[in-house]
């Protein structure tokens, strides 16, 4: 077993891939020689050489649509994307051609590549670096959405994603890159995609997170089953394709739940929990399906941060008035 | 006159004023004023006190994160004082010398860089727009600013600011063709200082320098020396009246180096070692000002010594009230989103509020 937090996880899921399988390219902005921004390619140039890993042009459009080439010709690239705030050059060849190319060809060329991107705010950045674009990509058919937690999720879902036949949206939560350890084991494992993970069992309320996102809503948790009440918590790991059974199966049981994400509210992923909740369990609510999430606005900077996005209070207040509805 | 003759396929570099502070090109000398070259020199001395506060500041957890210009200040001021106070500017992220040129308040500045938007209501004569994070998509709104100065009449020219890096993007050649296409009064202004955070020059294009690019739109392309404030002072006002005449756009390449670290979020010796920043030590922009202005009779190390001490006292007052601050208020966020607040964000706004009431915030 390593120790390892969760973009040790990560880089260790790339090397430990890239080691059994010299068809997995890396490669993106300071991703060669310094091994990104965040160190999460760190290293992988040194082992593996130039070729298998490398600084791109500084250009988050060639990055991916030369990734699309790279899988259509038995690669599987892995690229990166500095900052999910500046995937935005690359829109085009994600949602145009990477999502696209297996239907447009039925199925006769398919894009096995990961696009990973730190995402996610309340690191003090400047603009473009705090945005929680999920929803944008989960609402694209031809891709997959994920989103770790823990080390050692990170681990299993990169291998995971690595490994499926279709695009994946890495999304990692870099407020907590580093925020935790955990035992990770030394080799090949896989988290399926697609399944969510009941992180506590609890019988009053269903509460559904991601990202970085959980660990506050599992400090709003205690601190209200220290009053009593009994919290089934759900880390949903993969936003698309959506885990609707072992949410459903939980609001059978429990009877009430929301959804808590720093995404923005209209048309985020909570308003799809909702309706997936309303469409599977509403004949037993016992209060209506709530979610917490930052505002409809632009992401503030710093300064205004706190504004935006839940904190634990907050969460523990909206919370509370579900269980007492 | 540089422009019309230049061939960056030959790959010179026009200068003016050598590393030792000596005129070695006199004929193109531009012809300033003493009282201009003198603000020119205060503002990249203003520019070099303000970073190295910052990066003090930063270091003592009182400032974000933050993009130092260190080195590159000859090529900001420079251009930037070849500007008319109408002409308009898109910049990047590292350009404190044209903020300060163009007479953007220090206040202000930090604001932003503490992390409250309001830092980037400028006064509309400032004629920058604000910050642009996303590399070189200011490029196009260059353009855009171009295109409507000409459609009304107007005479005024906009300038793009980007770095080597952002010249790898799609944004920098679609603005550079459609400101061809169109005959724009555009200058592009790259800030090579040799580094995209880590990634070197040499690793975003095979073109034997950045100004040849140039040539692919049908535009001309310079190369000057960005550590000498003369020559790109000379050069862009060149561009610059070409630019007012009608003439149509120009690209120039500021060869220049970044002294620092790429933000305060960089570490810089993880990537390239001391020794080869070290030669640029001897080429440093202000030093080279300072030397011919000495020897010129038009400055000395009295005036030095009193400047930089006022300049250190009023950037730490500066930066001292701006740190009173505070947060942004809640308002802020909500108001700016669309003319109106939605009845979505009024009710998002109102909850807000309600709940910082209760917890007595
Ligand atoms: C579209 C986009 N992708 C990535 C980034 C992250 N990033 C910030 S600065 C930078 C390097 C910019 O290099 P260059 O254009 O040479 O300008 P310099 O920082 O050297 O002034 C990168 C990759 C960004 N801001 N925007």
């Amino acid at each position: 077993m390593l120790v390892l937090n969760l973009i040790e996880a990560l880089t260790n899921a790339l090397d430990v891939s890239m080691a059994a399988d010299s068809s997995i390219i890396v490669y993106g902005e300071d991703v060669g020689f310094e091994g990104g921004v965040f160190r999460a390619t760190k290293g992988l140039q040194a082992k593996y050489g130039v070729d298998r890993c490398f600084d791109s042009i500084l250009a988050e459009s060639s990055i991916v649509g030369s990734g699309i080439g790279m899988a259509i010709n038995g690669l599987k690239p892995v690229v990166e994307i500095q900052f999910s705030g500046f995937v935005f050059p690359a829109i085009n060849q994600i949602v145009t051609h990477a999502a696209r190319m297996r239907n447009r060809s039925r199925g006769l060329y398919t894009v096995p590549m990961v696009i990973r991107m730190p995402y996610g705010g309340g690191v003090r950045a400047l603009e473009h670096h705090s945005e929680s674009l999920e929803a944008i990509f989960a609402h694209t058919a031809g891709l997959k959405v994920v989103i770790p937690s823990t080390p050692y999720d990170a681990k299993g879902l990169m291998m995971a994603a690595i490994n499926d036949p279709d695009p994946v949206i890495f999304m990692e939560p870099k407020r907590i890159y580093r925020a935790f350890k955990q035992e990770v084991p030394e080799g090949i494992y896989e988290i399926p995609i697609g399944k969510a993970k009941i992180v506590k069992p609890g019988d009053d309320l269903t509460v559904v997170a991601w990202g970085s996102m959980l660990r506050d809503v599992q400090k709003a948790v205690e601190i209200l089953e220290k009053e009593g009440h009994s919290i089934e918590l759900i880390d949903l790991r993969t936003i698309s394709p959506i885990d609707r059974e072992t949410i459903i199966t939980s609001v059978q049981k429990t009877g009430r739940f929301a959804v808590v994400h720093e995404a923005a509210r209209s048309f985020g992923p909570g308003a799809e929990l909702i309706s997936i909740v309303n469409e599977g369990a509403f004949l037993h609510l016992e209060a209506p399906p709530t979610r917490i999430t930052s505002v409809d606005t632009i992401v503030p900077l710093p300064k205004g941060e706190h504004h935006y996005v839940p904190s634990v209070e907050g969460i523990v207040a909206e919370l509370r008035a579900v269980l007492t509805f | 006159m540089f422009i019309e003759k230049f061939d960056p396929l030959k790959d010179d570099m026009i200068q003016i004023l050598d590393p030792s502070g000596k005129i070695v090109d006199t004929a193109n000398m531009p012809a300033l004023s003493e009282a201009k070259m003198i603000k020119m020199y205060q503002t990249m001395r203003e520019s070099r006190i303000i970073d190295e506060k910052t990066l003090q500041y930063q270091r003592q957890g009182r400032m974000l994160t933050y993009a130092p210009n260190l080195g590159q200040e000859a090529t900001q001021v420079g251009s930037a004082s070849a500007l008319r106070q109408t002409d308009w500017v898109a910049p990047s992220f590292r350009e404190l010398g044209v903020w300060l040129t163009k007479g953007a308040p220090l206040d202000k500045i930090f604001l932003y860089w503490f992390g409250n938007e309001e830092g980037m209501k400028m006064s509309e004569d400032i004629r920058i727009l604000p910050v642009s994070v996303p590399i070189a998509s200011q490029l196009q709104h260059a353009t855009g600013l171009a295109y409507a100065a000409k459609y009304r009449k107007l005479d005024d020219v906009a300038v793009g600011y980007v770095g080597d890096g952002g010249t790898s993007q799609g944004d920098f050649h679609e603005a550079l063709n459609f400101a061809a296409v169109n005959a724009l009064p555009n200058v592009f202004i790259i800030q090579n200082n040799q580094f995209a955070i880590s990634t070197r020059r040499a690793l975003q294009t095979k073109a034997p320098n950045l100004a040849a690019k140039a040539l692919a739109y049908g535009m001309p392309g310079v190369i000057v020396d960005g550590n000498d404030i003369f020559a790109v002072y000379a050069v862009v006002s060149e561009a610059v009246e070409r630019a007012r005449r009608g003439e149509g756009p120009t690209l120039i390449e500021c060869y220049t180096y970044r002294m620092g670290a790429h933000t305060t979020s960089d570490d810089p010796t993880v990537y390239r070692e001391e020794m080869e920043v070290d030669p640029w030590r001897g080429k440093d922009p202000i030093d080279r000002m300072y030397k011919y202005l000495v020897a010129e009779g038009l400055w000395s190390e009295e005036q030095e010594d009193a400047f930089v001490r006022e300049t250190a006292d009023r950037v730490k007052q500066t930066f001292e009230t701006v740190e009173k601050s505070g947060f942004t208020p809640l308002e802020d966020i909500f108001d700016y989103v669309y003319a109106e607040r939605t009845p979505i964000l009024e009710a998002q706004y109102q909850s807000r509020k309600a709940f910082y009431e209760k917890e007595g915030k």
